[in-house]
């Protein structure tokens, strides 16, 4: 089938989620009041509540949201064929994270804009609160981990990107300046940001950058996965307004550029899906779908880290409840069409479906960099770039991606282990440089421990990041479900996508936790126990809360309509 | 033609504005609070003799005191002393 038709019929369907269901959902289930006095007016004090334009918000929410996992996610998913694929993202994102992303905000915003943690704790209880702490944890580590592992192997294996990958730090840096000492106008400043970006983005092929094979007895991954963590380190420590602010403002900017030129070339070129639309003939090793595929892509169909932007910040924000619709929702459905760009791109990029399947030779193995190459591909067919500059292109935009999410959720990290300090009265560890440490030398040890020395295995743990992200999603599912029963709404529209994920997650664990099992790794097995741990009383918390819910215990004077 | 650079002028500006609140929305709160921090160090060192604590430079931030005296007052307040905790202070 053509590319052309994918694209369309997926765009189509979540056109026609955001006009009808979203509506359905913002009128008839969230009964989203324009009225509404909304917590950043009520409590409005030009730090955290700022009533926000709705663009702009929109803006934010989307490029916090969206990064690399979108990408990654369903460009290794496609070893199980395209439509199952294609159907999970674009299913996913009309019933399951814009009803979860939009409620998110919505249940936030009802509730003096609290993060959907110390909601739980509100809404659910105590227990439920520290297991959501529990589970962001782990998201963060493996999130670091594996995202360090992604660069490194991208690094590798499109080495044009070096010196625009680093050399985009700098860009970042300068700018940062300029805008910090008002040197020159915020408009201005992106464009000379952009071109020089993509001035970096052409030199690149023509100054390619390789690290020594083995260095130390350190493989070449290796000593990026090092070299990565060591920047982390350095820039989570940094201000923000020195390297955070611009470069995820360029990357906003890279993120919209680079959906238009990947989707523009899609129409011009009209590739085929090269890959079987249900791929009958999965490598040795490839585990069963179903559980598999609903938790190896997480973001872009449905993601808990969603939640967390949509309750920590985005709700304090809002101006109108009304753009809870409008911010959440599109704001899903933005990412979904960066995953339906990236199954495109792993699907359709390749010439032949040997050369696919050469690529897709082992589950784990196609990822990202099937989807550079394969989006290279179509980049040059459709507007005419060289190939090298095309995969230069589309790996700077993914590392970017990547770095930015490392430098946040290194920081967050850092913020939690400064607190356990407190908690515990530990006095070294409430100090920034050792809690910094502490955060990097977790993350490393998974990076390495989940792949051997060379860290190429680290995507390995991809579906288990996947499973813990959906698990934060459950909860925040059930927060708004058991919101919508105090308010005496129609809950079976967050309850259905809660049980199939609880379902789903569970399920994925214990096949996950017998492979690991039979190929005797015992630092993953332990990991999988931690999270199947975690799910299981999610799921009895549930249970419990859905309980009492049938009960009638929970009705409770504090939340009013 | 003026018309039209006027217009075109205007649409700049409303841009400009545009990718300013782009910018600074997502990191207003973080930039807000590491700015109130180092505020609240700074008023720890003028007002660091009240407390017992030698200050070398007092003969220059005895001048600033009155000046930080609301914003003392909104510190104590957040440290979640109701009063000024110092005695020489009252500024509530």
């Amino acid at each position: 089938m053509n590319a052309i038709f994918v694209l369309i019929a997926g765009i189509g369907a979540m056109a026609l989620g955001y006009l009808f269901y979203s509506k359905f959902i913002a009128e008839r289930i969230y009964k989203l009041d324009p009225n509404f006095r909304t917590p950043a007016h009520e409590f409005e004090d030009g730090v955290d509540f700022v009533p926000t334009n709705k663009y702009v918000l929109w803006g934010h929410h989307f490029t916090s949201v969206a990064g690399a996992a979108p990408i990654i996610g369903p460009a290794i998913a496609v070893i199980w064929g395209w439509v199952p694929a294609f159907l999970w993202v674009i299913l996913g994102t009309i019933f399951f994270a814009g009803v979860h992303d939009a409620g998110a905000i919505w249940a936030s915003n009802r509730n003096k804009a609290k993060s959907i943690g110390a909601l739980t704790g509100d809404v659910v209880g105590k227990r439920a609160r520290s297991l959501f702490m529990i589970v962001i944890f782990l998201v963060l580590l493996m999130v670091n981990a594996v995202f360090a592992v992604v660069i490194a192997g991208l690094l590798v294996d499109f080495n044009s990107a070096v010196i625009p990958v680093w050399g985009a730090i700098f860009v970042a840096l300068i700018i940062g300046q300029l805008i910090y000492r008002k040197l020159v106008g915020l408009l201005a400043v992106s464009i000379i940001g952009v071109i020089a970006l993509y001035t970096l983005i052409g030199l690149g092929p023509a100054f390619p950058l390789a690290l020594p094979e083995t260095f130390m007895g350190l493989s070449d991954r290796a000593q990026w996965i090092i070299i990565l963590f060591g920047y982390a380190a350095i820039a989570s420590l940094l201000p923000v307004w020195v390297l955070l602010q611009p470069r995820d403002y360029i990357n906003g900017l890279q993120l919209f550029i680079g959906l238009i030129l990947l989707y523009a070339a899609v129409l011009l070129a009209g590739p085929d899906m090269v890959a079987p639309a249900f791929n009958t003939d999965v490598p040795a090793g490839t585990p069963s779908i179903v559980p598999l595929l609903f938790v190896t892509i997480a973001c872009g169909a449905i993601s808990g880290f969603h939640g967390l932007v949509a309750g920590g910040t985005t709700s304090k924000q809002l101006d109108k409840e009304t753009d809870a619709r409008f911010v959440g929702y599109f704001g899903a459905v933005g990412e979904g069409s960066l995953a339906l760009a990236a199954i495109i791109a792993a699907a359709a990029g390749f010439a032949t479906l040997a050369d696919w399947q050469a690529v897709y030779h082992s589950f784990g193995q196609g990822g990202v960099n099937a989807f550079v190459a394969g989006g290279a591909n179509i980049l040059s067919n459709g507007i005419g770039l060289s190939e090298g500059l095309a995969q230069t292109l589309l790996t700077v935009m993914a590392v970017l991606f990547a770095g930015t999410t490392m430098d946040t959720g290194l920081r967050l990290q850092r913020y939690i282990f400064q607190e356990w300090g407190q908690i515990y009265d530990i006095k070294w560890m409430q100090k920034v440089i050792p809690a910094t440490l502490l955060a990097v030398g977790a993350c490393v040890l998974l990076a390495f421990g989940a792949g051997g020395a060379d860290g190429s295995g680290g995507l390995l743990i991809w579906p288990l990041f996947g499973t813990t992200n959906q698990l934060l999603a459950g909860l925040t599912l059930l927060v708004i479900t058991v919101i919508l029963v105090r308010y005496g709404r129609p809950m079976y529209y967050t309850l259905i996508p809660l049980l199939f994920l609880l379902v789903m997650t569970v399920a994925a664990l214990i096949i996950q936790l017998r492979t690991f099992y039979e190929q005797q790794d015992w630092f993953l097995f332990g990991l999988d126990i931690v999270v199947l741990i975690a799910a299981i009383f999610i799921a009895l918390e549930c249970g419990s809360t859905l309980n009492k819910l049938r009960k009638g215990e929970l009705e409770s004077s504090e939340v009013k309509d | 033609m003026n018309d039209r650079l006027g217009r075109i002028k205007a649409l700049w500006r409303k841009a400009n504005a545009f990718a300013e609140e782009a910018y600074n929305a997502p990191y207003r709160s973080a930039i807000a609070r590491a700015k109130r921090d180092q505020d609240d160090l700074f008023m720890l060192m003028v007002y660091s003799e009240l407390m017992g604590i030698p200050n070398p430079a007092s003969f220059y931030t005895l001048e600033l005191q009155p000046l930080m005296l609301e914003r003392f007052h909104e510190w104590h307040i957040r440290m979640g002393m109701e009063h000024s905790p110092l005695d020489n202070i009252r500024c509530c």
